[in-house]
């Protein structure tokens, strides 16, 4: 099956991540089961010029620039007109992103406009009458088997499945495009960027130091506080603490109780019962800190300590309090 | 863990929840060492009951066990000081439901807990967001109160672990049981094979997979009780407090309404049934919440909103539901626990079906049992060796569980009787009890004539008064004294189907029933032993008759609600060499029973043997023919009168009915039901009865059932006996009188049902030197006395003729007087009748 | 302004566990033992329209195509305080089974179009980003191309003034704000807000609502699904750091590792 394989290359204002490039990974893949015969790079905006002519290290035979006054930051609607211009145009054999927020995004566009079903998230891919393929439901727990059957196979890749390296260095022919776009194209574009506000929350802190039975009282959540309050984030709590009347509700995390997902989670003399897992499980990364090295959450963390949480978390500020100061 | 994981044991126990862990620390405690716990979830909540468990104890309950159950667990929880007392109202929307509250009282005063009824105003002081306008009134108990069960679960855990003996492992799953020639060898787990010397499943909803696995039954149902919590709720978070008001349980709807901080827990029993099976559970994994926190089937519970919503309008309209669940808990075909050492594998045990009011005493229960071979209360209802084997299946539990479940907070009549699984076991002759109009009670699974609505016309012939509240005639008729009376006067015949009939024989026979009876069975052929078996300890373990037809051959006859029990203690016993043999006949034979001063005439029309007295003697026991047909007939009576039991091949059962019914034709035979032979008849002779007299707390010389003289033959329990004998009785079990029926609240005449407190006049419980309280043990009418009588354990100086006391019926009192002081019977003391 | 009128639009997914349990002919979740719930992007679209509605004034409908114990979600969506629901259902659609994304548009697009036009014109729909079980990320951008609505996907900030609607988009260095003309179709996202649960009164009430069911034949695109199978599982290594307070060094070091101090 000949063809082109065009890749649209996520960027933001010229910058890209390490996910952008995962895309041409899934393009080799689909050159490797015999889809397409090329691969071109769809590079949107003026401001990401710069990045198009290198492309050919990640297995580019071609870049189509694509300029237009509406295009100078992401705009979702117009992004997806210029790659079903260029579905229309070049009748490519595939079409492939990355599986993040916006290459879904701007493939949906896309495909929704030449009536194109599209498959996101998949993470390999075979010929087989149509396009054999596998893409993840439920977050990554499921794997489904599909056929695809289309004109040009619309796809994104399952982000951290395929690989961003570079693979070589041929060299890349430039195109420059410059789209007609409705006036409807610029309604959905980035108008303004605001940061983080500062206040810091249960539910937005990067590091929650959470406690439970194993804190013993009110007043032994102090540490917690303190250990919080240094790493600039939140103190949680499970539902036997607020039984206790120990913390406020807006504490607690679980089943009842907020639902979280922070960089870290220290959990400080929580079991873990079911309840307050599904409050927190969402968290990159958990440090247990238990007296028994059976609890579940000690288990279940990525990272345990074992002993008396009045007596390490003190030590923990301290040691950090050291350390900044020799900073 | 493999490399640390224990290859043997001497114990080890499947199970952490509130059991498993209760189990493990009662049997540290008891000396028990080398203990492998282990349980497939993670600690300390592994995803079975206990982890959703609403915690709260209500202590009262009308069942003794059940009652010493919640109050020993409460005793426990407190001393680990995890026991919050919050107080319990139990409240009333319905009359009915106000006459169930005035029972409550009776039973709280039973078992000594403080408890009063309330005032609508008084519970609205209380829990002032109550709506009082729809309650009649309630039942409040100060001691209600809430536990810490994970942490209960810990504790347990970590003394067991102090002492040494004690290892614990979780997310260890148990993939198979080794019975080796019926005893249990090894638990095979996927960490490898333990070997152990005892084996106890306690692991709740899932114990019947593991009984399975040991090819043994487990009866219990997972079942669901739905939970929705409510919230916030500010009044209830301003309190501060796990509960700052008194545990509601609205009765009348089957639902209660717990604080739990700052929202409120409303918990039901009114949905309809959902049952699952042990192997349906889903896996921790495989859950969304835990494996007994199913996803809430909301129809099922919005009768329940509503219901809530009314009691409840001020806090309950606003608050949001935020965890709602479909809750696996475990029920069992008569809703009392499974604890004992499972029929059919030595050395495996149970302690299942336990909740978290009874947990901590189910263990001790458990853990004394297995070490002293019988534990402190009296495990009679709890025994998982009660059942027959239909009792004991999937079938059977669904059917029982669906009917009783809607009664978890129902009113339960004392001697209802359950609609499903009837017509299960029935005589061959019953088209003709039917044909008589029998209202069949069920006793071991057999349909038996309680009394035949044939002798309707006998009520007014001896002018039988009715009991004018309904309560008290409810599962009664008078039709049962005037079968009574017809029996003294004539003849009657009693469906005694329900028999339990053992044939135990082989060379070692008299020497194995020598060690398990208190009275010498070396009795001549023919004749016959009623004697006592007894636990270790010295209390009833059973009260039997046995027929010596051979020299090494006895037959055993028992209780239609003893039989499984005492199966399990016959076939335990059994030497090892094989010398005895044990036999269930009962299938084999019905008993027909012909009692009543005429009974000898009819006798002589049946039979051309010799039935004069000189011929065949009181407690003997000959086979006869009737015409063509073989009878064995035992000369005995438990109604106090002149007959025989009449043993009859099943297949000439219907055919001997009939013979008996035409030969007593002229001499006005009645059919005679359970009424009277259960009760009226039984009492009027001061007859105890094993389940109500007799038990595990009460010794033969209480029972009035010591012999002059103790056998030189070595028995189980005879050291205790011996020392029974020794110290004399703490109470003596009587007969008593009721002086006057009639109600100073209504002045309706009342008529009690058993169970009731025995109180001083001054109003106090008598409670004997061992700390048991006079209870009436059984309640029925005397015909032939024109009495209501009561028995009764009083101490010795209540144990007197004529000493006049109360009885708490309904939260009334109503005289009575000792008309007998042991066992001697109340009416004809000589036996004259009997012996004729 | 006139009052408000949105349309949120919800999916019926079953609620599983740590682990998915599938038929045995793979072709399906084994649900036997599952609750069923709205996906959880779309649980915070419903809280969502709740909201404006109690600041802005109008009615909040929502719509699901699903198996017919969807109704399910529909009422719980009017137990937390949503005005009205419409359910689009078809037989092929039981249990866990669902359509394409292409069909799945085409039979909304076409309710929408039938309700707006007996009804009127929504100001505002509202889709989750993606269902939790099929996570197709394109039925939203599907129908608002087929309406000729502007849409944004990933938002988790919304404000609606002077017939314009702000939304805020999460970026890795905080938020990306778009501004679009009502009406306007957005893809939500959770955390956009906490949502609330039923009370008992609003639990009752959604039992009593009328929902037209609406009927749509399928019309499938060319991803055809073929069977499924279980990811390889996550086992979690649990790292010991140490025992007691000398094991403060090596938790700082964590710390510092995960950039958190």
């Amino acid at each position: 099956m000949s063809g082109e394989i065009l890749v649209v290359l996520e960027h933001d204002r010229g910058e890209t991540s390490d996910t952008s490039f995962q895309a041409f990974g899934l393009a080799r893949a689909l050159l490797a089961a015999g889809v397409g015969s090329s691969i071109t790079a769809v590079v949107i905006g003026a401001e990401a010029d710069a990045l198009a002519g290198g492309l050919g290290a990640y297995g580019a035979a071609r870049s189509i620039s694509v300029h237009h006054g509406e295009l100078t930051d992401y705009a979702p609607e117009a992004w997806g007109d210029v790659v079903a211009q260029l579905i229309a145009a070049r009748a490519p054999a595939a079409v492939v992103a990355t599986g993040t927020d916006r290459g879904n995004e701007v493939l949906a566009h896309a495909s929704a406009i030449v009536d194109l079903p599209f498959a996101a998230n998949v993470t390999d891919v075979a010929l087989a009458d149509g396009l054999s393929l596998t893409r993840v439901r439920w977050g990554g727990s499921l794997l489904e088997q599909a056929r695809l059957q289309a004109p040009v196979f619309v796809l994104s890749g399952s982000a951290h499945t395929f690989s961003g390296e570079v693979s070589g260095d041929a060299a890349v022919v430039v195109e420059v495009l410059e789209p007609t776009l409705g006036a409807s194209a610029a309604r959905t574009r980035v108008v303004d960027r605001v940061t983080l506000a500062a206040g810091i929350t249960l539910t937005t802190a990067a590091v929650v130091v959470s406690g439970g039975r194993g804190v013993g009282s009110a007043d032994g959540f102090a540490p917690l506080a303190e250990l919080a309050e240094l790493l600039g984030g939140a103190v949680g709590c499970s539902r036997v603490v607020t039984n206790n009347g120990w913390r406020p509700h807006s504490d607690q995390v679980g089943q009842t109780g907020k639902r979280i997902a922070p960089e870290l989670y220290i959990a400080c003399g929580i079991s873990g019962a079911i309840q307050h897992w599904v409050g927190m499980m969402a968290s990159k990364h958990v440090l247990a800190i238990n007296t028994d090295n059976e609890a579940n959450m000690v288990g279940k963390a990525e990272y345990a300590v074992i002993g008396d949480l009045h007596k390490i978390l003190p030590a923990v500020s301290d040691e950090i309090r050291r350390r900044r100061a020799n900073a | 863990m493999s490399s640390d994981f224990p290859t043997t044991a001497r114990v080890v126990v499947i199970g952490a929840g509130i059991v498993g862990n209760s189990v493990v620390g009662h049997l540290a405690e008891l000396g028990w060492r080398d203990i492998v716990q282990i349980d497939k979830g993670p600690l300390p909540n592994p995803g079975g009951s206990t982890g959703h468990a609403s915690n709260f104890i209500f202590p009262v309950d009308h069942n003794r066990e059940m009652a010493m159950l919640n109050l020993d667990s409460q005793r426990q929880y407190a001393e680990m000081g995890v026991n919050t007392e919050c107080g319990g109202i139990e409240v009333a929307r319905t009359p009915e439901r106000m006459e169930e509250l005035r029972r409550r009282m009776v039973s709280a005063k039973n078992w000594g807990i403080e408890s009063r009824l309330v005032t609508p105003e008084e519970i609205k002081e209380m829990v002032p967001f109550i709506n009082s306008d729809i309650l009649l009134g309630g039942f409040y108990t100060p001691s209600v109160s809430v536990v810490d069960s994970l942490r209960a679960g810990t504790i347990f855990r970590e003394r067991a672990q102090a002492l040494g003996a004690l290892q614990t492992f979780a997310n260890v799953e148990v993939e198979d049981m080794i019975v080796e020639d019926g005893v249990i060898k090894a638990v095979v787990t996927d960490h490898g094979r333990i070997d152990a010397d005892y084996v106890v499943v306690a692991c709740g909803v899932w114990s019947p997979r593991i009984a399975a696995m040991a090819g043994v039954e487990i009866p219990l149902t997972p079942a669901v009780h739905q939970m929705i919590d409510v919230g916030p709720i500010p009044i209830l978070e301003a309190t501060n407090m796990e509960l700052g008001f008194p545990i509601i349980r609205d009765m009348d709807t089957f639902c209660y309404e717990r604080q739990s901080a700052g929202s409120m827990e409303v918990g039901s029993y009114a949905h309809r049934p959902i049952f699952m099976t042990a192997d349906e559970i889903p896996s921790i994994k495989e859950s969304r919440l835990s494996p007994t926190e199913l996803p809430i089937t909301m129809e099922d519970f919005d009768p329940q909103l509503e219901q809530a919503l009314e009691l409840m309008p001020d806090i309950l309209s606003t608050a949001e539901i935020k965890y709602a669940i479909n809750g696996l808990l475990s029920l069992t075909p008569d809703g009392f626990p499974l604890i004992g050492e499972i029929p059919g594998v030595t050395n495996l045990w149970a302690c299942a079906a336990i909740w978290i009011k009874e947990g901590p005493g189910a263990a001790r229960m458990l853990a004394e049992w297995m070490t002293h071979g019988q534990p402190e209360i009296d495990p009679h209802h709890s025994d998982i060796a009660r059942f027959y084997p239909y009792a004991r299946n999937d079938h059977h539990v669904r059917a029982r569980c669906a009917e009783h479940f809607n009664k978890t907070y129902g009113i339960v009549h004392p001697r209802e009787q359950w609609a499903s699984e009837r017509n299960i076991r029935t005589a061959p002759y019953k088209d003709r009890t039917d044909a008589l109009g029998a209202v069949y009670f069920q006793a071991g699974g057999w349909e038996r004539p309680h009394w035949y609505e044939s002798n309707a016309p006998l009520v007014a012939k001896y002018g039988v008064e009715d009991r004018p509240h309904e309560w008290d005639a409810r599962w009664w008729s008078p039709i049962i004294n005037a079968e009574h009376l017809a029996m003294k006067e004539n003849v009657g015949m009693v469906d005694l189907a329900p028999f339990v009939v053992y044939d135990i024989k082989g060379p070692g026979t008299m020497e194995y029933l020598q060690g398990l009876a208190v009275n010498n069975v070396d009795v001549a052929i023919g004749k016959s032993v009623y004697t006592p078996l007894l636990d270790v300890n010295g209390g009833f373990r059973s009260d039997l008759t046995m027929m010596r037809l051979g020299t090494d051959f006895y037959r055993v006859i028992t209780g239609a609600f003893d039989g499984p029990r005492d199966a399990f203690w016959f076939t335990k016993h059994l030497p090892a060499d094989g010398s005895v043999t044990f036999e269930d006949k009962t299938s084999s034979f019905v008993t027909i029973g012909l009692w009543g001063p005429r009974s000898r005439e009819v006798m002589s029309r049946l039979t051309t043997s010799d039935v004069s007295n000189e011929a065949f003697p009181y407690g003997t026991t000959q086979e006869v023919l009737f015409g063509s047909l073989a009878v064995r007939l035992f000369r005995i009576s438990y109604v106090g009168e002149l007959g025989w039991e009449i043993y009859v091949p099943m297949e000439n059962a219907r055919a001997v009915w009939d013979l008996i019914a035409e030969a007593g034709q002229e001499s006005g035979i009645v059919p005679v039901g359970g009424g009277v032979y259960g009760t009226t008849g039984r009492l009027e002779k001061g007859y105890r009865l094993m389940g109500a007299e007799l038990d595990g707390e009460y010794t033969p010389v209480e029972a009035g059932l010591a012999r002059p003289k103790v056998k030189s033959a070595d028995f189980v329990g005879k050291a205790a006996y011996l020392k029974a004998r020794e110290d004399g009785p703490a109470a003596i079990v009587c007969t008593l009188a009721v002086t006057d029926h009639v109600s100073a609240r209504d002045g309706i005449k009342r008529y009690m049902t058993g169970g009731e407190t025995i109180l001083t006049l001054a109003g106090d419980r008598i409670v004997d030197a061992k700390g048991r309280i006079s209870t009436v043990t059984t309640a029925g009418a005397g015909p032939s006395l024109g009495a209501f009588l009561l028995m009764a354990y009083l101490t010795p100086e209540h144990a007197v003729v004529g000493n006049e006391l109360l009885v708490h019926y309904m939260n009334e009192t109503y005289p009575v007087k000792v008309i007998v002081a042991g066992s001697a019977p109340a009416f004809d003391p000589t036996d004259a009748r009997m012996k004729a | 302004m006139a009052e408000l009128r949105i349309l949120v639009c919800v999916k019926r997914v079953p609620a599983p566990g740590a682990r998915i349990t599938l038929t045995a002919d793979h072709q399906g979740i084994d649900a036997k033992n599952l609750g069923f719930t709205t996906s959880p992007h779309e649980e915070c679209a419903v809280e969502e329209a709740i909201r404006l509605v109690e600041a802005h004034g109008g009615s909040a409908t929502v719509l699901t195509l699903g198996a017919i114990e969807a109704d399910e979600q529909l009422r719980y969506a009017v137990s937390v305080g949503i005005n009205a629901a419409v359910h689009v259902t078809h037989a092929t659609l039981a249990g866990s089974a669902d359509w394409d994304a292409q069909a799945t548009a085409r039979a909304l697009t076409e309710a929408i179009a039938s309700i707006e036009a007996t009804d009127g014109a929504f100001d505002l729909i509202l889709f989750g980003n993606e269902s939790a079980d099929s996570g197709g990320f394109q039925v939203g951008v599907r129908v608002a191309r087929s309406l000729g609505r502007a849409i944004v996907n990933g938002i988790k900030g919304i404000t609606i003034a002077d017939g314009m609607v702000t939304a805020q988009r999460e970026s890795t260095s905080g938020f990306e704000v778009y501004q679009l003309e009502l009406p306007a179709v957005l893809g939500v996202k959770e955390g956009l807000n906490l949502p609330r649960y039923p009370t008992l009164p609003g639990r009752l009430k959604s039992k009593k609502v009328q929902v037209p069911v609406l009927t749509a034949e399928p019309v499938s695109g060319g991803l055809t699904m073929l069977r499924f199978d279980n990811a390889a599982e996550l086992v979690v290594q649990t790292t010991m750091l140490g025992t007691g307070p000398e094991a403060a060094p090596a938790i700082v070091d964590l710390l510092e590792e995960l950039g958190l101090l």
